[in-house]
């Protein structure tokens, strides 16, 4: 601590050669937080094309309990995520949106061990950073396992449906599927996909920090900023998540 | 392993149960939104995606605020990353209108 205030008094000396920072944060939280601006430009430009594309399409206009599939109107979400690992030898026939809601509970969860690793980290408390670090990497890859099994589940598919042309298709693919418009799908893949990617990525980032922090290169550096700022990162994993829920499942 | 050079210091008890609060308002308004997504009937189109966009954006204040701490930085900081998400809400507008009237040119 005692360094980091000479290096401002310094700076304040002259204030052109660099020694203070604008933001009072470090240059590393504030590229990151400039990185992340720029990844919520790319997610909410795939939101909004999602928003847009729905808006191209009819909307089912009957009761609800009536719901069909078809290629004539945009899917009612919780008629499509309806599906839960091992409902129908319990006998339940439908689960709307039950496992996306728990793959949402994971993700907060995981962002929470995410805060709490930081906080250890604040301490220079070696043994709460790996702790917590690793709890945040095992809810990260349940997360990832949750979404393998939803992505399987969508692109096999449950029943049959009739496209436009008459052909009946099963499951789901790049040009058609059984739920809706083609472009239902592909949103539901690009989406969902991209934001599994940054997941995916975010715990291989958690892990190199877990190492490092594991193996004493952190401690021996001084302070746990890196984890502060891997922290930033799996913080906007779950913000985005908190959007793609909200835009591709509920409304 | 361990230094001990390095000094631990103790638990931030309040820090822990403020994350803690905020997790629970996490969650209390996910439940929440599940309980509108099944009892707000689908003929109520605009009232649902309004009471979602609008709890959305009360969960991702408290997780930008919050646990990416973005609310305790300096202003300037705050400004920078919150000021220009302007340029998203512009983008809603235009294409959720070009969107609709794509819908009217083709039906």
């Amino acid at each position: 601590m005692a360094d980091s205030a000479v290096l401002v008094e310094e700076g304040k000396k002259n204030l052109w050669s660099g020694g203070v920072s604008p933001f009072k944060a470090s240059y590393g939280k504030v590229m990151m937080w400039f990185f992340l601006l720029s990844d919520a430009f790319t997610f909410s430009a795939l939101l909004i094309t999602y928003g847009m594309i729905r808006f191209t399409h009819p909307s089912y206009e009957g009761a609800v309990s009536d719901f069909k599939f078809s290629q004539e109107y945009w899917p009612i979400p919780e008629k499509v995520f309806e599906a839960f690992p091992g409902m129908h030898s319990l006998g339940i026939e439908s689960a709307p949106l039950v496992f996306v809601g728990l793959m949402t509970f994971i993700l907060i969860a995981s962002s929470v061990t995410m805060v709490l690793a930081v906080e250890a980290g604040e301490r220079m408390d070696k043994k709460g950073v790996e702790k917590w670090m690793l709890w945040t990497i095992i809810g990260g890859l349940t997360f990832l396992g949750c979404q393998a099994w939803e992505w399987t589940h969508f692109i096999h598919g449950s029943d049959i449906s009739m496209n436009a042309v008459g052909n009946f298709i099963t499951g789901a693919g790049l040009s058609s599927n059984q739920y809706g418009p083609p472009n239902f799908a592909a949103l539901f893949f690009f989406i969902t996909g991209f934001h599994g990617f940054h997941v995916l990525s975010g715990v291989f980032i958690n892990f190199i920090i877990f190492y490092q922090a594991t193996v004493g290169i952190l401690e021996r550096r001084g302070h746990y900023e890196m984890v502060e700022k891997v922290g930033l990162y799996w913080h906007f994993v779950d913000l985005v998540w908190v959007f793609v829920f909200t835009f591709f499942y509920l409304v | 392993m361990d230094n001990p050079q390095v000094e631990v210091q103790p638990l931030n008890r309040e820090k822990v149960r403020h994350f803690i609060k905020v997790m629970i308002y996490l969650a209390i308004i996910t439940a929440l939104e599940f309980l509108i997504a099944f009892t707000v009937p689908h003929d109520y189109k605009w009232v649902r995606i309004v009471i979602f966009v609008v709890m959305t954006i009360v969960k991702a204040y408290y997780i930008v605020a919050e646990f990416m701490h973005l609310g305790h930085e300096k202003r300037s900081l705050k400004m920078s990353i919150v000021l220009p998400m302007l340029f998203v809400v512009f983008l809603v507008f235009i294409l959720i209108f070009q969107g609709s009237a794509i819908y009217d040119a083709l039906y």
